[in-house]
C-alpha cells in the first residue's frame, strides 16, 4: 500500500547532465516512453525514484505491524485465512518494490538499513493503534482505499519497472479494498456492539486516512517536477477529492457517519465540500510523535536483530556449499 | 460448550494450532522471503484444518468456528508439539520438519483409505502442499545444522527439546525420515527410544495451549452469536 504523497524538494536536474541526453530524456517521457533501468536518466530523477519507491517498500513492510496484530484473534476462521493471505500480501508488495529500487542502482541492505536507522521515512498511517477488530474493515477499506487512488496512476510512471510493480500490486489492494470494506459491512448490518465498533473505527480512521495524500498542494514543497517527470500524475488535493467522493457514498451506504461536521456534498461541483485534516497532528506524527511510531521501529529493530544469526548461518552454509562443489 | 469426537480430531486440530503458532511469526521473520513462506505454509495448515473441521462439524452439526473458537483447551486433539511456543526459528523449523513429515505420512494414508470424499479431497491436495512444506523445513534444518557454530548450537538445543514431543507423531517410517534430515544437517537424531510425554488423546496439554486459546477465542467469546 501506501505511498503517502511524498512531498520533499528535488534537486535541479539541470547539473552536470549532458544537455542533449536530458533532452531525449524529457522527449521520451513527455511522449509516455517507459525509462528502463540501462537506460540514461538524470540523477534527479534517479534520486527521487529510489526515495519514493523505498519508502513504499517501507511502507508495505512496516504495515504488516498493524494488521498482524490482529491475525491472533481474528473471529473466524475463514477472516483468519483472509487477513493472514493480505498481511503475507503486504510482504510481498515489500520484496516487488525493493526489487524495483534494486534496479536504480542501489541494494535492498542499504535501503533497509535507511529504515531502521531512521532515515528513510514510511507511510504515517501505521503509526496509528489498531485497537479493534473493525479496524480490520477500517484499513482495508479507507487506507488500502487510499493507497489504490494514490497508486493506480503510478501504473502509469514514466519508469518501467515502477509501473510494472504497481499493476500487481494495485490489482491485490483493490482485492484487500473490498474485503475491508466487506467486513464493515458485516459489521454495521450485526449486533448493536458490533455497528458501534466500526462507527468507532471509521472515527479514528478517517482523518488520517485523507492525510494520506499529503499536504495541500499550496504547502506542498514538491510534486511540480514529479508531474513533469510522470512519476505522479494528479495533485495531492486531486487524489484526496476523489477519494471524498467515493468513499462518503460507501460510508452512506454502510449506515455510518463520516466524522466530518462541514461534511456536505455540494451539487453545482459535483463533488463533497469537507472540512480540514489536523495539520498540526500530521506534523506530529510524521515528526515522529504518532501514537506507534517508536513501537513500530523497536519491533522492525528487533526482527532484524533476531534474525541475524539465520541469515549469516543461511550464508555461510551457501559459502561452504559453493566450496564443495567447486 | 461444543465439543466433539472424530478420527480426524488430531489431524484437524494439529494443523490448525500449528497455523495459529505460524501466523505469529508474521512480521518476525529472519527475511522477509521468510514472513511469505512461513505466511504461505500457515495459510495452507489453515486451509487443511478447516476441510476437515467442515467435515467434523457436519457430522456432529456445528459448524468449523464453533469447533474452532468455543471449545475448551481439554477438549483439542493436536499433538502437544503443535501447541509449543515458537521460540526462535531453529525451533520453528525443527518443529515443522518434524511435523510435516508426520503429515506426509497422514495425509498419504488418509487420501487411500478414507471412505469421505471431502475428506480425500483434503488429503489430496495436502498432500501437494505438504510436499512444499517439507522442501522448506528440512532446507531450513539443513543450513541451519550445517551453517555457522551459532545456527548449530541453536539447532541441536531446538532438537533436544523438541525430542520429548514426538511420541504422538512418530512411527519407524517417521524415525527414518528425521535421521536422514538431521544426518544430511550434520545433526545426530536423539535416540528413538528416549523418553516421550503423554499424548494429548484424553485432553492432556501443555500449559501453553490455554493461553494460545484464549487469545484465539478471545473475539469470537465476547460477541456470541455474532456473524463476522
Ligand atoms: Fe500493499
Ligand atoms: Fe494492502
Amino acid at each position: 500500500m501506501y505511498s503517502q504523497a511524498l512531498d520533499q524538494r528535488d534537486e535541479s536536474p539541470r547539473g552536470v547532465d549532458d544537455a542533449a541526453r536530458l533532452a531525449r530524456f524529457d522527449e521520451r517521457v513527455a511522449a509516455e516512453d517507459k525509462i528502463e533501468p540501462n537506460d540514461w536518466m538524470p540523477a534527479a530523477y534517479r534520486k527521487t525514484l529510489i526515495r519514493q519507491i523505498s519508502q513504499h517498500a517501507h511502507s508495505e513492510i512496516i504495515g504488516m505491524q498493524p494488521e498482524g496484530n490482529w491475525l491472533t484473534r481474528a473471529p473466524s476462521l475463514r477472516r483468519k485465512a483472509v487477513l493472514l493471505a493480505k498481511v503475507q500480501d503486504e510482504a510481498g508488495h515489500g520484496l516487488y518494490l525493493y526489487a524495483a529500487a534494486e534496479t536504480l542502482g542501489i541494494t535492498r541492505e542499504e535501503l533497509v538499513d535507511q529504515l531502521l536507522t531512521g532515515k528513510a521515512k514510511y507511510s504515517s498511517i501505521f503509526n496509528y493503534p489498531t485497537l479493534t477488530w473493525a479496524d480490520m474493515g477500517a484499513i482495508g477499506w479507507l487506507v488500502d482505499g487510499a493507497a489504490i487512488m494514490n497508486q493506480v496512476p503510478i501504473c502509469r510512471c514514466s519508469y518501467g519497472p515502477y509501473a510494472r510493480a504497481m499493476v500487481r500490486i494495485c490489482k491485490e489492494e483493490s482485492f484487500h479494498q473490498r474485503q475491508g470494506f466487506e467486513i464493515m459491512l458485516t459489521l454495521s448490518r450485526g449486533t448493536d456492539e458490533q455497528k458501534a465498533m466500526a462507527q468507532d473505527a471509521l472515527d479514528r480512521w478517517w482523518w488520517p486516512s485523507l492525510m494520506m495524500f499529503g499536504p495541500h498542494d499550496a504547502s506542498s514543497v514538491h510534486g511540480e517536477q514529479s508531474m513533469t517527470w510522470k512519476i505522479k500524475r494528479f495533485s495531492n488535493d486531486e487524489l484526496r477529492q476523489k477519494f471524498v467522493d467515493a468513499t462518503v457514498p460507501q460510508a452512506d451506504f454502510l449506515g455510518l457517519r463520516v466524522p466530518d461536521d462541514e461534511l456536505r456534498y455540494d451539487a453545482g461541483s459535483g463533488h463533497y465540500v469537507f472540512g480540514e485534516p489536523d495539520w498540526d497532528e500530521f506534523a506530529a506524527v510524521l515528526r515522529g510523535e504518532g501514537p506507534c511510531n517508536e513501537q513500530r521501529m523497536a519491533h522492525r529493530r528487533r526482527a532484524h536483530d533476531d534474525g541475524a544469526w539465520v541469515r549469516e548461518a543461511a550464508e555461510a552454509h551457501a559459502a561452504k556449499h559453493k566450496a564443495a562443489v567447486a | 460448550m461444543v465439543s466433539a469426537t472424530s478420527e480426524l480430531l488430531p489431524l484437524a486440530d494439529g494443523c490448525l494450532i500449528l497455523s495459529h503458532r505460524l501466523s505469529e511469526w508474521m512480521s518476525n521473520a529472519p527475511t522477509m522471503e521468510e514472513d511469505i513462506a512461513l505466511g504461505n505454509i500457515a495459510l495452507d495448515l489453515l486451509g487443511q484444518a478447516r476441510g476437515l473441521l467442515q467435515v467434523i462439524g457436519d457430522e456432529t452439526g456445528v459448524t468449523e468456528d464453533e469447533l474452532a473458537y468455543f471449545r475448551e483447551p481439554q477438549e483439542f486433539r493436536n499433538p502437544l508439539i503443535c501447541e509449543l511456543p515458537n521460540g526462535d526459528f531453529a525451533f520453528t523449523m525443527a518443529r515443522q520438519l518434524f511435523v510435516d513429515i508426520w503429515l506426509a505420512h497422514v495425509w498419504s494414508e488418509l487420501a487411500a483409505t478414507a471412505s469421505d470424499e471431502q475428506v480425500r479431497g483434503v488429503a489430496e491436495k495436502a498432500i501437494k502442499e505438504n510436499a512444499y512444506h517439507r522442501r522448506h523445513s528440512s532446507s531450513w534444518v539443513v543450513r541451519l545444522g550445517d551453517g555457522t557454530d551459532e545456527s548449530r548450537r541453536r539447532m541441536e538445543t531446538a532438537t533436544e527439546a523438541l525430542w520429548p514431543y514426538r511420541g504422538e507423531i512418530a512411527d519407524d517410517r517417521w524415525y527414518d525420515a528425521v535421521d536422514a534430515a538431521l544426518t544430511e544437517a550434520t545433526l545426530t537424531m536423539p535416540p528413538r527410544d528416549a523418553w516421550t510425554q503423554r499424548s494429548s488423546l484424553d485432553g492432556w496439554h501443555t500449559e501453553h495451549l490455554g493461553y494460545l486459546l484464549a487469545e484465539m477465542q478471545s473475539l469470537a467469546r465476547a460477541h456470541p452469536g455474532a456473524t463476522w
